[in-house]
């Protein structure tokens, strides 16, 4: 009897959420009052806080002075900022929490692939937007994302560009074990053995790891001319100090990292990782107005030792590219704004002149980088011209191309 | 030989000496109290930090030194007051004290979290531990040869304590016969606590030496608490040459699979092997005749 009670009480539960559920989707068009409601959500613990806490600043910061400049379409920006822990199934649950019951008309955040990934099917759902301020590994491409990180042919393969034309044939491939260094090192590899080079190994560490004894021994046996590091978070702590501790140094042997910005070199300790390099769009040390005016806003606000790094610029770019796509559809609904997004044309941020193609990534320029003793990446090499993004490589994916 | 198989056997000891610091803490206390301590993890995250803020009182080479004392004396007085504020009084219901050191240590990781940041903390070690030997092709750093050093010195040490002392003459007889133990006029109670500061004194330790090799951060325990009970599992209940037997196995087998396999799944093997070793030997290694295990 009370069996049946329950059961019955539990479906109507579950109607209850259902119908709720169906009801909240699509509000996303036009908030109601003075405000609008937008999301932040990046991991604010775990081992990626390192490096995504910062991010998150420079989105609030855009969205403050948003707000002191009198809004988006006369509406104050409300941001709900929410921690994703590291975690993909706690983004996936704090992005569809933040559309669905929270009602946010867009989203800025993640880091790790396998955090969007993740919340991929939430966005699609719900037919949201999310604005996502990490390189990746491509493969991907989604009519609910923004990306406006480095596709592959934006960061790797320069980076792959410069080792070869620094005369380095051969390659050791380190990697957090997750989707996107394993896909950037497939990439890799295709255009490494294209060009006639070799891989003389490569290795995963679990993301968070800190053991990486074996894989320093097989780095030490194989001795190749440069490691590409695709290693995120508190791990390249580990490993930069158990290289060092087995006698290998940056200077002999160089080091590419792909995930090691201003601000995690000066959170291990720029001792650590001195003379290493680094590919990304942006560099703190970037001349230009705009970039200053960025630099000194953010240090006013975060302190003056703040470093500042690429994915934290582009989340403060995402973000100033929602307000002139909402402006120029004259609209909040998500549909409306990524439409106009991809025809924006150029807009200003701290990297210079940039702008979405159609596929929804962004134009943008690569540099290598060298680590100074101060923490900062002496700029040593750039693309020159702007590279329109790529998100299937040709080698690695041939035949796949985005559709929206 | 080649160059790599000698490197992981010699790689393999230090992860052996991790396992084994990490692990005696949790054979201590499970062999005697038949607790399942899950804040175990966070006392080598204890220890870590305990040795990151006294580097920062004490920079240079004394730091170091001084920190493993701190850490130790640190570990064993936060277990000491989990055992007496919690654990003793819910020592007759297992699953609950399971559950309530579970939840100790999501307390003890969200604490650090907002004392120290979610960011780890980095511990410099000083030249001397930076440096590396070269042997026979084989690189040795000194960080490594360390943890191996320390592990032997704590292993010695608890040996010593338990053959040769008075508490350790009590601590076998619990050990061996509680219920005879106790109406010999042992007090227990005692002996149980005097045991679990010492396991999460050993624990704090591991913690000092973790922060040689890489970040200290909220959650540093949690990557070593998997192999420390699988070890204690292999070892036999009890049994501090168990758990010394099965900590040098599971080390060499974690490092040696890395020459052919990534770590995640050398991780995912260790934890097959241990299925299987216990399929066949399910009293573990070595086996700790007890009145209790009869019964």
């Amino acid at each position: 009897m009370i069996r049946s009670k329950l059961l019955v009480l539990a479906t109507s539960v579950c109607a209850l959420a259902l119908a709720s559920c169906s009801g909240g989707g699509g509000n996303t068009g036009a908030p109601a009052g003075d405000t609008v409601s937008v999301g932040v959500l990046q991991s604010l613990t775990g081992t990626m806080a390192i490096s995504e806490i910062t991010v998150k600043n420079a989105e609030m910061l855009a969205i403050e002075e948003i707000n002191a400049a009198g809004g988006v379409m006369g509406k104050k920006i409300n941001a709900l900022v929410e921690d994703g822990a590291s975690d993909p199934s706690t983004f996936a649950q704090k992005a569809s929490k933040l559309i669905e019951s929270d009602g946010v008309s867009t989203v800025f955040g993640g880091w790790t692939s396998a955090s969007r990934k993740a919340m991929l099917p939430v966005f699609e759902r719900t037919k949201n937007l999310l604005w996502y301020p990490v390189q990746f590994e491509g493969n991907e491409c989604s009519p609910n994302i923004m990306y406006s990180g480095a596709q592959p042919n934006q960061q790797a393969l320069p980076a792959l560009e410069w080792a070869v034309a620094q005369g380095h044939k051969s390659f050791f491939l380190v990697g957090s074990d997750y989707v996107y260094p394993r896909t950037a090192n497939l990439i890799l590899k295709k255009h490494i053995e294209k060009q006639g080079m070799k891989v003389l190994g490569e290795a995963y560490v679990p993301l968070g790891g800190t053991d990486f004894s074996g894989v320093i021994a097989k780095i030490a046996q194989a001795k190749p001319a440069i490691i590409i590091n695709t290693l995120n978070g508190d791990s390249n702590v580990a490993f930069f100090k158990q290289l060092q501790a087995a006698g290998i140094s940056t200077k002999t042997m160089p080091v590419m990292s792909f995930s090691i910005g201003e601000q995690e070199a000066q959170a291990m300790g720029a001792s650590l990782v001195e003379g290493s390099y680094a590919a990304w769009n942006y560099f703190q040390s970037l001349p230009g107005d705009a970039n200053a005016k960025f630099i000194a806003a953010y240090k006013a606000k975060f302190g003056k030792d703040a470093a500042i790094t690429d994915p934290m610029v582009h989340g403060y770019l995402d973000v100033y590219a929602w307000k002139a796509a909402v402006e120029k559809a004259k609209s909040f609904d998500p549909d409306a704004v990524r439409k106009a997004a991809a025809t924006l044309g150029g807009f200003d941020s701290p990297m210079g002149k940039v702008s979405f193609a159609a596929n929804q990534s962004l134009v943008q320029k690569a540099y290598i980088g060298k680590l100074k003793a101060d923490g900062q990446f002496e700029i040593i090499a750039d693309s020159g011209k702007d590279i329109a993004p790529e998100p299937y490589d040709g080698l690695a994916f041939p035949g796949k191309t985005c559709k929206l | 030989m080649d160059a790599l198989f000698l490197n992981q056997l010699f790689n393999g000891a230090s992860l052996a000496s991790l396992y084994l610091l990490a692990a005696l803490g949790l054979a201590l206390s499970f062999g005697l109290m038949r607790v399942i301590n899950m804040a175990h993890g966070e006392m080598l995250m204890l220890g870590g930090y305990l040795a990151w803020m006294t580097l920062l009182a004490v920079p240079g080479a004394l730091g170091i030194i001084l920190a493993i004392p701190v850490a130790f004396i640190g570990a064993a007085a936060m277990g000491g007051l989990i055992q007496s504020t919690l654990i003793r009084r819910l020592s007759a219901r297992p699953l609950d004290t399971l559950l309530a050191t579970w939840g100790v240590s999501l307390i003890l990781q969200q604490g650090a979290r907002d004392l120290f940041g979610a960011v780890g903390v980095e511990v410099r070690a000083p030249e001397w531990l930076t440096g590396n030997f070269v042997l026979a092709g084989v690189t040795l750093p000194s960080a490594r040869l360390f943890i191996i050093l320390i592990a032997a010195l704590v292993l010695g040490g608890l040996a010593l304590l338990l053959l040769k002392t008075r508490i350790g003459l009590l601590v076998r007889a619990v050990n061996q016969d509680r219920m005879m133990a106790s109406a010999s006029g042992i007090d227990v109670r005692r002996v149980d606590f005097t045991v679990f500061c010492l396991g999460s004194g050993v624990a704090g330790l591991a913690g000092v030496m973790l922060a040689l090799l890489g970040p200290v951060t909220p959650n540093v325990g949690q990557s070593y608490i998997i192999p420390a009970f699988l070890v204690v599992v292999m070892g036999g209940l009890g049994s501090i040459v168990g758990t010394t037997a099965s900590a040098i196995i599971l080390g060499l087998f974690a490092a040696l699979a890395q020459i052919f396999v990534d770590v995640s799944v050398a991780q995912m093997l260790l934890l097959v092997f241990v299925i299987l070793f216990i399929q066949v030997r399910p009293q573990g290694v070595i086996a700790v005749k007890t009145r209790q295990l009869d019964a």
